[in-house]
């Protein structure tokens, strides 16, 4: 166990040298905007990284800079030396957990363990999870929270989490295996439709909308069977061998037809499928494999641009956009949103002063450093209210819960709403989630 | 030696704020570096807000003799803010509360923490410029750059920092607040103390606010870009238009390493096999620049350039920029370290100073590409290396040494606009003979009794010399 604790951040350390210190990384990372100290900026992790791995610190000490970090790879972006931040950011990751697991308690270990093995990827506990939060949704029943994996997960300040969830998904429904034909005259595409654990569970309406949008652009969409959850939640916690492990189910599952496109509407979840390859450096089989499956990936903003999406309805909105940060900085996809909103008449599209600054979502960071997280937040509300929108529209589940706690947050659910680009398109053409099953 | 507690504690007292007071050993290695080389540890750092506090700090500091570091972003290349005694870092960057824009008396007063680029972002929104244009402006503070005298590409047209600076607040090495200068253009009462605060690399004392002149914002530009086969034509285009009576905004250079770079980086279109580009930038009325471009384009073509290109719109311009830009990060991808130097020649001698470098090149055989201000005779040498390998390093030290001989030699200096610092002190008795460094010795030791601001900063010991490993 020590041994790969050190052989992690030996090889995070290796990346520190592309660093060169210029700074230029600094505006854009949010810790170091609400944080305020060099030790929260990407160039000081970057710093921390190498001590440790030179052994000035402890890879304790390292843990809490890195446990902070949202992981937004804003820096990345920005960096004019290429820095593999998002790289580093796992292996330092990977190292952290092994050195955890050899401290940590075994009650905390089996839970971590439980969580990130068993909860997000099993189908039927997310199932029952999103048809949980279905009943308790529409029967009002309080204290949702207090069930028992989530209990782990949300230690506090539950009431606005609980205010941001949406429609979960009715229960004995399933998805899998489903078939939905092309309803456009001209057929155009085949594609696959990936779920994504968190999508399907908590916003399951938004992947139906998609999964209309797309037939009526001219796809055939196809519910691959037996998909499981991208794994960027089990990699950016460190446990790159349960990741794995997910990506090869996917990769194979997604490899039993052939398909024009793997189609996703959460950017997060299309950012890991787009990065398979990295997980299987000095794997020449799986490295093959998974660069054949990434070449699919496509976020649906793309495809729905490509094809050319029929609008029907005048929206008379003010919206601006709050871009996924794994949307812009890895997919690097920025365009096809924004002209997809812009392209829906009546709508007054108001661009955010800030739109690369992450919103603090950070797949599960605002559940575990909620203080932080709601001060990132803060910021990017305020940027919100400056542009008097009263539509916000994201392309990512985490984010698009993320701008509904800040909502509620703020009390404006009178003034401002959140939705999905693929929400706010299907009400522009008039395609609700029952229409063509 | 770490601090006593009862220092710590005076301190937090000060800044009444403990989280701007920073001791903790992941906090104080994080401000250890700057983007030169180098790492040296604080003992303390303290993050102040207001002019009182630095006060009340540097009389503490003054009266145990603990060293000072003045520091903004750190994005310094020449190693200014590393503390290389020890003692408190003093962090500015957190100070940004004042940005003032005077529309009529045409000038800016900022607190040092305030970023290059917002001055000029909030002048543009009252058809005013600050001109002083550092790539880094997007991160550097107003300290920083006041502190380093910074240049950047419009320095060419428009002077560089020291131009702009009108007035300071000054917190004296002993504690003491001062003012120098004011809020006029002219100013000619007593000793002109700006001009010898702008510079100073944090040696003289903590800048706390500065008056900025600003000018009013040029209406158009126009951008052209010229391709030549060899390099020292390119340096004879650029004296060619610097004699021709027009005065253009920017001219700045890419070698044949930074165009092969920039191409397999991004394609950008840029000639590969030419030795040599320049991008021009010409500045002013609409009608009186669009003159002058023609112009322009022609002594171009008379110098023997292979091709002229004309920016027609204004993505073409923003491409032709791009791929300027580009070369940083494209050179970065090569090899992992990068050596930026800045010696500068006078614009007469920058063809020659292209041979010589060409030569160095050869001689150490290193990876040197160059590009940068070539319309001031600030070109950017830069050396591409990779510091964990030792014996590479040991070259990389002989080819800087020689670069700057190279520098002097032609008339020129050691540094155009990154300052002295740690990197180049032990190469100023190669610029200046005895008595000219003892006179700058006796200012800073009249200001500075003590010698704690900045200490171990500009002035070689005997025996220093650049070490790069
Ligand atoms: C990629 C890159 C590109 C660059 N391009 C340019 C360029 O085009 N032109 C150019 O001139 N420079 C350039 N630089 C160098 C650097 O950005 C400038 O020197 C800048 O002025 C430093 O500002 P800073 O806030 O980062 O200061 P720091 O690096 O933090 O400090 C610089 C010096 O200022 C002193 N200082 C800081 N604050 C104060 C204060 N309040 N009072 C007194 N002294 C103080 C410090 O002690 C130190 O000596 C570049 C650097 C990088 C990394
Ligand atoms: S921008 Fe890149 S090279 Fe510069 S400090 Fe940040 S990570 Fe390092
Ligand atoms: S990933 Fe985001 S939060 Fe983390 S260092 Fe980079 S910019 Fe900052």
């Amino acid at each position: 166990m020590e041994a790969q604790e050190n052989v992690y951040l030996k090889k995070a350390a290796d990346l520190t040298y592309d660093c060169v210190r210029c700074g230029y990384c600094l505006p854009s990372c949010p810790t170091y905007l609400t944080m305020k100290t060099e030790t929260q900026t990407p160039r000081g992790r970057i710093n921390l990284v190498r001590m440790a791995a030179e052994g000035h610190i402890t890879v304790n000490e390292l843990s809490v800079p890195i446990d902070l970090c949202l992981g937004c790879r804003a820096c990345e972006h920005v960096c004019p030396s290429n820095i593999q931040y998002g790289k580093m950011l796992e292996l330092v990751k990977g190292s952290i957990r092994y050195h955890k697991k050899q401290t940590s308690s075994p009650l905390r270990r089996f839970c971590e363990g439980f969580v990130f093995k068993h909860v997000f990827p099993s189908k039927s506990i997310m199932n029952k999870l999103g048809s949980f939060l279905w009943v308790y949704q529409k029967s009002g029943v309080k204290k949702v929270v207090h069930m028992k994996p989530l209990r782990y997960l949300l230690p506090k300040k539950l009431e606005l989490f609980d205010k941001g969830l949406t429609e979960a998904k009715p229960p004995f429904r399933k998805n899998d295996g489903r078939r939905y034909p092309s309803i456009s005259e001209r057929p155009a595409l085949k594609v696959a439709f990936f779920t994504g654990c968190v999508m399907e569970a908590v916003f399951y309406r938004i992947n139906l909308l998609s999964i209309r949008l797309l037939q009526k652009v001219g796809c055939e969409v196809v519910v691959v069977n037996d998909q499981t959850c991208c794994g960027a939640l089990q990699l950016h916690a460190g446990e790159e061998e349960l990741a794995k492990e997910m990506a090869k189910r996917n990769i194979e599952v997604f490899e039993k037809e052939e398909f024009d496109y793997i189609v996703n509407s959460a950017g997060g979840c299309g950012a890991m499928l787009k990065e398979y390859d990295g997980l299987f450096e000095g794997d020449p089989e799986w490295l093959e494999r998974a660069r054949h499956f990434k070449q699919k990936v496509a976020d649906i903003s793309v495809i729905l641009n490509k094809l050319g999406l029929k609008l029907e309805r005048v929206l008379s909105y003010r919206v601006t956009y709050q871009p996924s940060c794994h949307m812009t900085n890895v997919q690097k996809v920025t365009k096809e949103p924004e002209a997809l909103i812009q392209s829906i008449e009546g709508i007054e599209f108001i661009r955010l002063n800030k739109p690369n600054l992450c919103c603090g979502s950070g797949g599960i960071y605002n559940l575990i450093h909620f203080e932080e997280s709601m001060n990132i937040l803060n910021a990017k509300m305020s940027d919100i209210k400056d542009t008097k929108a009263n539509v916000i529209v994201t392309t990512n589940p985490g984010c698009l819960l993320q701008m509904k706690v800040g909502i509620a947050k703020e009390n404006l659910h009178d003034h401002i709403k959140a939705v999905h680009l693929v929400e706010l398109l299907a009400e522009a053409c008039e395609v609700t989630e029952n229409r063509w099953i | 030696m770490p601090l006593q507690p009862d220092i710590v504690d005076q301190i937090v007292r000060i800044i009444g704020e403990e989280r701007r007071v920073l001791i903790k050993k992941t906090d104080l290695l994080s401000y250890g570096y700057d983007a030169s080389f180098g790492f040296f540890v604080p003992d303390l750092v303290c993050q102040v807000k207001c002019v009182e506090e630095v006060s009340e700090i540097i009389k503490l500091a003054n009266r145990e003799k603990i060293p000072i570091t003045p520091r903004g972003n750190a994005s310094g290349l020449s190693g200014g803010a590393l503390p290389i005694e020890g003692g408190i870092v003093i962090d500015v960057s957190l100070w940004n509360d004042v940005l003032e824009i005077h529309r009529d008396d045409m000038i800016a007063v900022v607190s040092p923490g305030v970023i290059t680029a917002d001055i000029d972002r909030a002048a543009q929104k009252v058809g005013l410029m600050y001109p002083p244009d550092p790539s880094s402006s997007n991160v550097s503070t107003i300290a920083g750059n006041i502190a380093e005298n910074s240049g950047g590409p419009r320095g060419l047209k428009y002077g560089v920092t020291k131009d702009y600076v009108l007035g300071l607040q000054v917190v004296t090495p002993e504690g003491h607040i001062i003012r120098t200068g004011g809020r006029t253009i002219k100013n000619v009462t007593g000793y002109d103390l700006t001009k010898l605060i702008v510079g100073s690399e944090g040696t003289l004392g903590i800048i706390t606010e500065a008056i900025l002149r600003l000018i009013p914002r040029p209406q158009a530009t126009i951008s052209l870009m010229a391709v030549f086969d060899d390099i020292v034509q390119a340096g004879y285009a650029i004296t060619n238009v610097l004699t021709s009576g027009i005065l253009p905004s920017k001219i700045e250079f890419m070698d044949q390493a930074s165009i092969w770079a920039v191409e397999s980086y991004r394609p950008m279109g840029l000639p590969i096999n030419a030795e040599a580009v320049l991008f021009i930038e010409l500045d002013g009325h609409p009608l009186a620049i669009r003159d002058e471009a023609d112009y322009v384009y022609k002594l171009m073509q008379k110098t023997g350039a292979l091709r002229v290109q004309k920016a027609e719109t204004s993505d073409q311009e923003e491409k032709m920029w791009k791929a300027r830009k580009l070369v940083s990060p494209a050179v970065a991808r090569h090899k992992p370290t990068k050596i930026s130097e800045d010696a500068t020649v006078p614009r007469s001698q920058i063809p020659s100073f292209l041979k010589r470098l060409r030569e160095i090149k050869d001689k150490f055989d290193i990876e040197l590409v160059v590009f940068g201000h070539a319309g001031d005779g600030n070109l950017h040498p830069n050396i591409l290396c990779d510091q964990r390998n030792k014996e590479e390093m040991k070259k990389v030290e002989k080819a800087v040494a020689a670069i700057f001989e190279a520098a002097l030699d032609l008339g020129g200096t050691l540094s155009g606009e990154h300052g002295i610092g740690l990197m180049k002190k032990s190469f100023m008795p190669m610029e200046f003979d005895q008595f000219s460094l003892e006179m700058m010795k006796r200012i800073k030791q009249a200001w500075d009794p003590n010698n704690i601001m900045n200490p171990g900063k500009i002035f070689p010991k005997p025996g220093d010399r650049l070490v790069l490993r």
